[in-house]
């Protein structure tokens, strides 16, 4: 951490915050907070430049202009490619998770060079838009319980070498590439097609982001059984598809 | 119906043939018990003449209103508005896709103005089949992501539908999106209506840059994109009309969006020559909306049913439900016609509701439980509305509720 106090930065919500993604963020701070933590949002809109000196970037999803949009200005402002060279935690959800990686297909059906935070690359899907209740299981080397999300995209999200599954799909489709992989990550950053917005169905993954930008290995706990009940109650909606 | 008495064009008798197959399966869905049937009616007719809507448009002064949000209300308030000059037919009860108009448009022989809501999605569409005189605009927002089309996008299509239309347009100069939809007509009446949600407005919807929005005003900093010149204005209770005039508005239904949907009308009216006092009078006649902002009694008890489908309409809302510590219901469901994913919870501000007692029911009262949770507000969580009702503090009950949800507490209510 750079002083006494977590900075928690949310990247573009001028551009980026068209699914409720920010409420990963509410979620973080609010869990850190719980914690007695001293935590300092910073809301980053397109036109500033992004803060090097954070410690957990979140980036959401968006529509396919605004994603043009906002991976240019990140290419050109360069900030989020030196916070992650400074070993920041960044967390990213569909439209972000594309920009994360080394390219997408943009709204002109180019392909639009992201940030190369992340070893993937994005093309869109032929076939009908994945929409819908997701079930999956983390990858066990980050101790997380079953992801649960709700997805709504129309990409399909290939992985290189040094990028590992986030998840194993055992509803819905996650990357798309029908492999059954969901999201990416590598040690510091992480990407996802979830919604829900995820931290809200899985504020384990919250957590894990904190653990991880404050070096320690236990946080203390929190009551979580709202988020416990809702968790079960889409586990077993997503295993019951309407 | 028998055609159009006095009208210069009867009805054509395939024409004739439609109307009368579809008002026949009308009264089967009715007889069925599944609804009014004006929609399958309407497709029925659609199905026997294609042109059907334009041809029962052609004998009417035709108004569309189109928007996010309150075009079921506002074309209430234009159709009682214009009853000052003429009557009027109206898709009244929201069947607002091109089924749902022709069933309504075909049950007006009579009338001299149609009124008609249409989905933002079937603006161009309809626009282009009924030549309307006039058609409103005014607002559009993020809602039901997971099966609409991209709010900006939408704007996009309105802006070509409408290039080249004969009516005249008003549009809400506060709106960035509905501004740049309206542009490329010849002839807007721009409406200072404000909007209260911001957050699909920070891109310019020409060039992409960042918007700036000092105050009331807009403009992108890039392209020179702005807000224009308004000449008519919602200003507090009262409408200001190009003169200058200030004009009281006086709504049975509760707040600032009503107020701001009242100016809109007034502007419309103004185009069929109805003057903004009387149309303004004759809009107090209008009273809940197909149960919206119905205040009903129930157990006892009084609950307003308010109905919120989106992060602006819930915004809205906000500003006009009693201070605390009047009691709030809010329920929510995801099911087919509200979309079907709730991660739009997280861009509505819940701790505007700080000092409410809260009850959540519904079927994602879940994921209103953990939405309420993470703002830090106190909350319950309840089964049914009866519960819900029953555990709330004394006094009136404002109950927020999305569109299934709303209409299952209604048939609950007995409203």
């Amino acid at each position: 951490m750079s002083d006494s106090s977590l900075r928690l930065v949310w990247v573009y919500p001028d551009l980026l915050s068209t699914y409720g993604d920010q409420g990963n963020a509410l979620v973080v701070e609010r869990r850190a907070r719980q914690r007695g933590l001293d935590v300092q949002r910073v809301d980053v809109r397109s036109d500033q430049p992004i803060p090097t000196s954070g410690d957990i970037y979140l980036i959401g999803g968006g529509e396919d202009r605004p994603q043009r949009l906002a991976a240019e200005r990140l290419r050109r402002d360069g900030g989020l490619n030196r916070a992650a060279e400074n070993g920041a935690i960044i967390f990213s959800v569909c439209a972000g998770y594309q920009i994360l990686g080394h390219e997408f297909i943009n709204d002109l059906g180019e392909r639009e060079p992201g940030l190369g935070l992340l070893d993937v690359v994005s093309t869109r899907g032929e076939g009908a838009r994945c929409v819908g209740d997701v079930l999956a299981d983390i990858d066990p080397r980050l101790g997380l319980p079953q992801l649960t999300g709700f997805e709504n995209h129309q990409g399909v999200t290939h992985l290189g070498p040094t990028a590992r599954p986030f998840a194993r799909t055992v509803f819905g489709n996650g990357n798309g590439t029908g492999d059954g992989t969901e999201g990416a990550f590598n040690e510091t950053v992480f990407g996802t097609y979830m919604h829900g917005p995820v931290m809200a169905r899985n504020p384990q993954i919250a957590d894990l982001l904190l653990k991880l930008a404050l070096d320690v290995n236990a946080l203390p706990p929190t009551d979580d059984r709202w988020y416990e009940a809702l968790r079960s109650e889409r586990i077993a909606a997503a295993s019951q598809p309407a | 119906m028998a055609g159009h008495p006095g009208n210069p064009e009867p009805l054509s008798p395939r024409a004739k043939l439609a109307v009368t197959a579809g008002k026949a399966a009308a009264a089967v869905s009715r007889a069925a018990g599944r609804g009014s049937g004006s929609v399958i009616g309407g497709r029925v007719a659609l199905k026997l003449d294609p042109e059907l809507l334009g041809r029962l448009a052609q004998h009417l002064d035709v108004v569309l209103v189109s928007a996010t949000n309150g075009k079921t209300t506002t074309t209430r308030l234009i159709a009682e508005a214009l009853r000052a000059s003429g009557p009027v037919v109206s898709n009244a009860l929201g069947a607002n896709m091109p089924a749902g108009i022709t069933s309504a448009l075909a049950g007006g022989s009579d009338a001299k103005y149609g009124v008609i809501e249409v989905d933002e999605k079937y603006l161009a569409g309809v626009a282009r089949d009924v030549a309307p005189k006039a058609i409103a605009l005014l607002n559009l927002s993020r809602d039901q992501l997971d099966r609409a089309a991209e709010t900006r996008m939408l704007a996009e299509k309105w802006r070509e539908g409408l290039s080249g239309t004969k009516a005249v347009v008003i549009a809400n100069a506060d709106d960035p999106l509905v501004v740049w939809a309206a542009s490329s007509s010849a002839n807007v009446v721009w409406v200072a209506a404000g909007q209260e949600w911001k957050d699909d407005a920070w891109s310019c919807p020409a060039c992409g840059g960042v918007m700036q929005r000092p105050g009331d005003d807009w403009f992108c900093g890039e392209c020179g994109f702005r807000r224009p010149a308004p000449s008519w204005a919602l200003s507090g209770d009262h409408v200001l009309d190009p003169h200058g005039s200030a004009w009281p508005i006086h709504l049975q239904l509760p707040g600032r969006a009503n107020r701001a949907n009242a100016a809109t009308s007034a502007a419309v009216a103004a185009v069929f020559g109805v003057p903004p006092q009387v149309a303004l009078e004759r809009m107090y006649q209008v009273q809940a909306v197909a149960g919206r902002y119905d205040v009903v009694s129930f157990q006892g008890r009084d609950l307003r049913l308010l109905l919120a489908k989106n992060p602006a309409g819930w915004l809205e809302t906000f500003s006009l439900i009693d201070p605390p510590p009047t009691p709030v219901i809010l329920s929510v469901n995801a099911r087919g016609a509200d979309g079907t994913d709730t991660s739009w919870l997280w861009d509505v501000d819940y701790t505007r509701l700080a000092g409410h007692p809260i009850v959540v029911i519904g079927d994602r009262r879940l994921d209103l439980a953990v939405r309420l949770e993470v703002a830090g507000l106190d909350f319950r969580v309840c089964e049914t509305v009866d519960e819900a009702v029953q555990l709330s503090p004394p006094g009136r009950i404002e109950l927020i509720a999305n569109y299934t949800a709303f209409q299952d507490v209604r048939r609950r209510v007995g409203n």
